[in-house]
């Protein structure tokens, strides 16, 4: 049979983070009233002219910075021509052959630990439609009218375009956890993708594996989260090889991600879509941009993921792939900045509770870090508790979910349940005696050889103490009494 | 390069103007005049020259960051083919 490569290439949408719109003063702001934030110029009344926003270009030159693009120092806005409700001019403003920035890259981390180079085609500046909401049933099928809320209308986006550098749906996602955070940490976008701050839509073409030629391409669009782009393209590589094994082929098309029945769906055929007669936006002059300003961003670029990884490996001795996994949200890596900054003890354990403890409860509760009660303050807190032996780091395991749910304080959750640690030797020494008694028979195996079973022993103490036991002192006690 | 009635139809299709066949006619015939007048400019040769975007020098004028709030919304909706709430309303869209 045929081996397949897989060709894809993505194109991400992101809004960027000013206050008011692209080419008016519109309010930026989302989950408002429909409407109340919509002008002539982005109602697209006859006569009102667009004036480009500063900040927009600002961020789109810190975002060219962060993804090594060369910065254009003349660039050119392009009417995007069709129609479509939630678009009252009948035109997108976005660039076309003269974009704001081209020719970057970024590295991705593989599974395997190696670093690979996507490169990154352009990231040109456009402004955003508006938005529909189908009225009258669940769906747009049975839907009797359609709403059109036009706050969105004209916000500042920037598209970035991949090189079809990519042959995986693995690596799509380590590219869009890649951008995400570049976005993020150079102050950029929020890049949520919930509140449709980053947007995706993927190009995907199969080959078999030796061929230089790429495959037919289909795009896929609909794809509502990280995950669902992950899958998606998985599922488009896996209906690619069977049109090609079963002699068809594959046709040139839009295609929409159907997160529900795991399918992707035949939109509309490519040519007919895509014959927007770009032509240079009469209404704006060419976008000029002077190294006097470049430089200016570039010392306003803070500081970013890559340069972050670099210095907790540098100031706080954190493993490379520690590092990595605490910079991919940035809430999370700011967050322990913060608390790195309270700490006094080894920050190596700060990184231990966010990556396994937290990180674990965000993903199976499905949240962000900020929809939690954690506060760097009573994460070092608890620390301190465990580092003083009030506590063990068994209980801390479970104070720190209550901590997550309440933001209740440490200190208190060991005051009022009184989960405090036994320290003292004689009280510990008691309990011992008393599980070793309760268990003849292994007593008697471990005398006979089997001295694996004091891990046993170290169990049941700690199951009789409800977790309270300090481990290392009931080792040690272990170790006397067992020599008897 | 000319323009052929079925360009002249395909691009009048994609602006949505239903044209008569006497109108789509009288288009073409214009449309290729407007391009044979563009086309003195290949008697030149253009190669070392810039294109040009916009027939003033200068770059575009750029905006501060800030937020005003446009006075008459109510005007804004007023404009609309059909209104619920505060949101305009079309035919559902497919």
């Amino acid at each position: 049979m045929t081996e397949y490569e897989a060709v894809i290439g993505l194109e991400i949408h992101t809004h960027l983070k000013t206050r008011s719109k692209m080419f008016c003063a519109c309010s930026t702001e989302f989950g408002k009233q429909p409407n109340s934030s919509a002008c002539p110029v982005c109602t697209g009344q006859p006569g009102a002219l667009p004036v480009l926003n500063q900040e927009a270009v600002n961020l789109a030159i810190r975002c060219g910075l962060a993804l090594n693009c060369t910065i254009n120092k003349k660039s050119v806005f392009a009417r995007k021509n069709y129609f479509y409700p939630d678009l009252p001019k009948g035109y997108q403003i976005s660039q076309f052959d003269l974009p704001v920035t081209s020719n970057g890259f970024v590295n991705i981390q593989l599974p395997d630990g190696a670093e690979k180079r996507i490169g990154i085609t352009r990231a040109h500046l456009e402004e955003d439609a508006g938005k529909l909401v189908h009225q009258g049933a669940e769906g747009i099928e049975g839907a009797t009218a359609s709403h059109v809320d036009l706050n969105r209308s004209s916000v500042p986006l920037l598209e970035i375009v991949s090189e079809p550098d990519i042959r995986s749906a693995e690596e799509a996602r380590a590219y869009l956890d890649k951008i995400k955070s570049i976005l993020q940490f150079a102050g950029v976008s929020d890049a949520n993708m919930e509140e449709g701050k980053l947007r995706c839509d993927a190009n995907v073409s199969i080959r078999p594996a030796g061929q230089k030629e790429f495959g037919v391409k289909v795009e896929i669009k609909n794809m509502n989260s990280f995950r669902a782009v992950e899958r998606a393209i998985k599922i488009e590589i896996e209906r690619q090889k069977q049109v090609l094994t079963t002699g068809q082929t594959v046709a040139q098309e839009t295609r929409s991600y159907d997160e529900a029945a795991g399918r992707t769906v035949s939109m509309r055929s490519k040519e007919e879509s895509h014959d927007y007669r770009y032509f240079p936006e009469p209404d704006l002059l060419p976008l000029l941009i002077d190294d006097a300003w470049i430089d200016r961003v570039k010392k306003e670029l803070p500081e970013l993921a890559e340069q972050r990884i670099r210095r907790y490996q540098d100031e706080h001795g954190i493993s490379a792939y520690d590092a990595r996994v605490l910079t991919l949200d940035k809430a999370v890596s700011d967050f322990f900045d913060a608390a790195a900054k309270l700490y006094a003890g080894d920050k190596k354990s700060i990184v231990n509770w966010l990556t396994t403890d937290v990180l674990g409860y965000l993903k199976t509760e499905n949240l962000e870090l900020s929809q939690t009660k954690l506060t760097p303050e009573n994460l070092v807190e608890m620390l301190g508790l465990i580092d003083n032996q009030t506590i063990s780091g068994k209980i801390g395991k479970e104070l720190i979910v209550q901590i997550l749910k309440t933001g209740a304080s440490a200190r208190q959750l060991v005051e009022t349940s009184g989960r405090r640690q036994i320290t003292d030797e004689s009280t510990l020494q008691k309990i011992v005696q008393e599980v070793l008694a309760a268990n003849p028979q292994q007593l008697a195996q471990y005398r006979s050889g089997k001295t694996a079973l004091k891990g046993y022993f170290v169990g049941e103490t700690m199951k009789k103490t409800k977790g309270q036991a300090a481990p290392q002192l009931v080792n040690q006690i272990l170790d006397r009494l067992l020599k008897i | 390069m000319t323009i052929s009635i079925n360009d002249a139809g395909h691009v009048a299709n994609l602006a949505r103007l239903d044209l008569s066949a006497q109108e789509l006619a009288t288009y073409t015939e214009q449309l290729n005049q407007i391009l044979a007048y563009a086309q003195e400019l290949n008697k030149l040769n253009t190669d070392q020259v810039e294109p040009t975007y916009h027939s003033i020098e200068t770059g575009t004028i750029l905006r501060e960051d800030k937020v005003i709030d446009f006075p008459n919304q109510a005007g804004l909706l007023q404009n609309g083919p059909d209104v619920s709430g505060t949101s305009f309303v079309v035919p559902r869209i497919l």
